[in-house]
């Protein structure tokens, strides 16, 4: 402490007289006081805002639904976290089997919450809601499973109105949907299930290798290409992404194919001159005939905090549609696309759960949610 | 993004001037705090609690270091907790008698290991052995060529056939053996720890390889599943070391603390970009500093403990209490101040002190000048001011090489700041209320210095093409 009010003192003489030496400071800037900080009120939330870009054209989901080989090959969500379970087990029945509603049932929902990486804001805000709502008789609940189904319908009613499906462009031009976010998060994987889903549904996909960065990249891309019958337009490696998927809208428009599927080198969304690159890739995507109608923020569902500061980089950016949450098959829960979805309005549209051709569900904040509890 | 430690803490101890000693209440409220902080920065639920206890009893009761305010007390005992949670024994290869060394990596998909895999063998050439790497991820499209790609870019063989896993290892090895590698690095297919299968079959390459090194690659942006998966790659393998990556980005990295936790094994290496020569050892310090986003009051903390002269800045700020506070006292702070390095850095360090002032920029030539004036003086004009005539700051200003101008602006600030602080002498005391014999010199010694709070240097990674 006394080094810091010599300090002070110190720096008080020196920026006011330094200052008007300079003559660029106003003589009578108030001397530097120490402990004036007064205590900052926490930063006020953002209003919620609505989905971006309501997306169109829901009726293409159906139909690939309905075809019977997806039906059989695509596993639903809930089988897929049972696998999962076994870890967690038992945590919720503790909540569940006690009997009236105390401190300690919110606690351990908040504790849940958080080792689901919802976040601690977050976390707050919604079981603030919960107690206000129980307090002046909003809701009326005694039991504690009957508190959790409550505060599964308020997690689950952030996701009200968001539409799920993909867009697909109205006019003539291929549809593109690109690719973004950082390194290892499954963009290729989810470009590769896409390519087959979209392939059975009947449309000419060209999947467009823009990462020319990563070691064998393309050939990732190429052998998904393979598997889905999808053509693919490579560059040299190191080749400039947007002209790659230049490339690729040409080759799509040329041969009658409905639908680009653009990947990207994945990049830390802190890289300045990588997400320029993205940028820019962004802006030849939407460059005629192309019609870029989603722009997807892959994230691994293994993500903590940081993935609020992703999304929001990322949608400052290049614009975000919606989110791919993958990895969901593990054991970490994916809760921190909560925190997106209240502070930036992005919907979730398909998770991943798995590394194989099939594992590609579409999102569905019921199951979702009921899984953070898993 | 967030605010810093300090400014929370400095918000807290505002409501709770006037005590030397931190009562149950504060340490309760500093302490949430804490706790929101390491959450926030991704530690996992069941570590922070170890932790915020082994705080707690640090923090009550204890006394404060008279040149530290009750927030950089706090901060220090919490940095020392996380630093010594990280750190302990830090991990040293030593290599097998009967060659080749192996190494093996492993953890969940798209973490990093076939890039590590590659670094490691940069990293051993440079040690002078002779690397070779062997690719058994036969699971993802393309993740063998992967690695041949990067071990064609570093100049290490690779070994891999379409065979499986454990075949592959086996060949690899003998291989390695054949044309007399000493070290064997073994990249796997990423997998998830619940996968009884994939577990079983990296458990069977482990079994058949006898590896002795077995390292969890985990993503410093990892959230609190971090602690499971590193517990079931723990058990399946007996791991001896984390190598943490994508550290060159903005994610506070508090899994590696988590996952230090649970393996009860060193952090070996840091991964800190795309590039292979993005790789390097660890200093827990700094991992430190960053998970609790804090690293510039660090910085000070510890300049402070090095350079400063506790018995003269205390007789200082005595005489700044007093009124009695000279020239000749100024300049001796102001040379301290000089030692602690570029003074818009430090300011920028000090906590409570106001924005504008914070982000000033104070010009180190400025403060040439000031020592230039002030040395100008006579003995009696440093003590007594005001029997500086004209004719005196004239002599002054052509001695210092400066103008009549700039020697009155100091004296008036000067003058100023003397008011001011008589002003705040007594509550400063109440605040800082240091006890005679504490100056809490002792745990400094090893600790290494913290570099603005960065792990990484930031001019990383920006060349156009990476
Ligand atoms: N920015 C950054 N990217 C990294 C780092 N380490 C790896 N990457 C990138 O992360 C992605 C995944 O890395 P890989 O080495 O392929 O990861 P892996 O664990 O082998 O992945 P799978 O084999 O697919 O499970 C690639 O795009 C790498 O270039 C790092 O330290 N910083
Ligand atoms: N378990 C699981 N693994 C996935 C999923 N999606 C992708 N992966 C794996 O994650 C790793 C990284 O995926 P990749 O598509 O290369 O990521 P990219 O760097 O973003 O293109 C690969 O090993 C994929 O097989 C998923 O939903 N579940
Ligand atoms: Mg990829
Ligand atoms: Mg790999």
């Amino acid at each position: 402490m006394t080094l810091v009010i010599v300090l002070i003192a110190v720096a008080a003489v020196l920026l006011v007289s330094g200052g008007v030496v300079v003559g660029t400071r106003s003589r009578r800037r108030a001397p530097a006081l120490p402990r004036t900080g007064a205590p900052r009120p926490g930063a006020p939330r953002p209003p919620t805002s609505p989905p971006t870009s309501p997306p169109v054209m829901a009726a293409t989901e159906p139909e690939t639904s309905s075809t019977p080989e997806t039906q059989t090959a695509r596993p639903v969500l809930r089988d897929r976290l049972g696998r999962a379970r076994g870890l967690l087990a038992g945590y919720f029945d503790q909540v569940r089997g006690r009997g009236g509603i105390d401190e300690a049932t919110f606690e351990e929902l908040e504790e849940a919450l958080i080792l689901a990486d919802v976040g601690v804001s977050t976390t707050t805000r919604v079981l603030g809601d919960l107690r206000d709502k129980l307090r002046d008789g909003a809701l009326s609940v005694t039991d504690p499973p009957a508190l959790l189904q409550a505060l599964q319908d308020d997690l689950a009613s952030m996701f009200e109105g968001d539409v799920e499906s993909l867009a697909y462009a109205d006019g003539d031009g291929p549809t593109v949907w690109l690719f973004v976010g950082v390194n290892g998060v499954g963009k290729t994987t989810t470009i590769g299930k896409l390519a087959l889903r979209e392939t059975r549904a009947g449309r000419g996909v060209v999947l467009a290798a823009g990462d020319t960065f990563r070691a064998a990249a393309g050939e990732q891309l190429e052998s998904w290409a393979e598997r889905a019958g999808a053509r693919i337009v490579r560059g040299s490696d190191g080749a400039d992404p947007s002209s790659v998927i230049f490339d690729a809208v040409q080759h799509a428009a040329s041969r009658g194919a409905g639908l680009v599927l653009a990947d990207t080198a994945g990049r830390l969304h802190t890289k300045v001159n990588l997400m320029d690159e993205l940028r820019k890739v962004r802006r030849v995507a939407e460059r005629p005939p192309g019609q870029l109608t989603e722009v997807l923020l892959v994230l691994d569902a293994t993500t903590g905090q940081n993935g609020v500061v992703q999304a929001r980089q990322f949608t400052e950016a290049v614009g975000v549609t919606g989110i791919v949450l993958t990895k969901l098959d593990g054991t970490a829960k994916g809760g921190v696309v909560l925190a997106i979805r209240s502070e930036l309005g992005l919907p979730i549209k398909l998770v991943g759960v798995g590394e194989g051709p099939a594992d590609l569900v579409v999102f569905d904040p019921v199951e979702f949610v009921s899984a953070l509890f898993g | 993004m967030f605010d810093t430690l300090t400014d929370r803490f400095d918000a807290i101890f505002t409501r709770l001037r006037g005590r030397g000693r931190l009562g149950d209440a504060e340490v309760a409220e500093v302490l949430r705090e804490i706790r929101v902080a390491l959450l926030e920065a991704d530690v996992n639920l069941a570590v922070v609690r170890d932790l915020i206890e082994a705080i707690r009893v640090r923090c009550t009761g204890a006394e404060l270091a008279k040149h530290l305010t009750p927030a950089q007390q706090v901060i220090k005992v919490v940095n020392e907790e996380l630093t010594a949670t990280l750190g302990g024994e830090a991990l040293k290869i030593s290599y097998a008698s009967k060659p080749p060394t192996v190494v093996l990596l492993a953890g969940l998909q798209g973490s990093g290991k076939t890039t590590a895999s590659a670094k490691l063998a940069r990293w051993f050439r440079q040690q002078g052995r002779h690397p070779y790497l062997i690719g058994a991820d036969l699971q993802r499209p393309a993740a063998v060529e992967q690695l041949r790609v990067l071990g064609a870019e570093i100049g290490v063989g690779v070994f891999s056939e379409p065979t499986d896993p454990v075949s592959v290892a086996r060949g690899g090895l003998a291989e390695a053996q054949r044309l007399g590698r000493d070290v064997v690095i073994v990249d796997t297919a990423g997998r998830l720890a619940i996968d009884r299968e994939l577990m079983d079959e990296v458990r069977r390459v482990s079994q058949a390889l006898r590896p002795n090194y077995t390292f969890f690659v985990v993503d410093a942006m990892t959230g609190q599943d971090a602690v499971q998966t590193a517990e079931a790659f723990h058990q399946a393998l007996q791991l001896d070391g984390i190598i943490l990556t994508k550290v060159d980005g903005d994610a506070r990295g508090g899994a590696a603390l988590s996952v230090k936790q649970v393996v009860g094994r060193p952090i070996a290496f840091l991964s800190t970009g795309e590039r292979i020569a993005d790789f390097e050892t660890f200093h827990p310090d700094r991992l430190a500093s960053r998970i609790l986003g804090m690293g510039d009051v660090l910085s000070l903390i510890e300049k402070a403990e090095r350079e400063y002269d506790e018995e003269v800045t205390g007789q200082a700020l005595e005489r700044l209490q007093t009124g009695t506070f000279t020239l000749d006292d100024f300049l001796d702070q102001l040379r301290q101040l000089k030692k602690m390095g570029p003074l818009t850095g430090l300011l920028s360090l000090m906590p409570g002190v106001p924005r504008e002032v914070r982000d000033a920029k104070v010009d180190d030539r400025d403060v040439g000048k000031i020592e230039a004036i002030i040395c100008s003086m006579t003995p009696l004009e440093r003590t007594d001011p005001t029997v500086l005539d004209g004719s005196r700051r004239l002599r002054i200003a052509h001695g210092s090489g400066t103008s009549t101008t700039e020697v009155n602006n100091l004296l008036r600030q000067f003058k100023e700041m003397k008011k001011m602080m008589r002003g705040i002498g007594p509550m400063a005391k109440l605040v800082g209320g240091g006890r005679p014999g504490n100056p809490s010199k002792s745990s400094k010694g090893s600790r290494k210095k913290v570099k603005g709070g960065r792990v990484t240097p930031s001019s990383r990674g920006l060349g156009p093409t990476r």
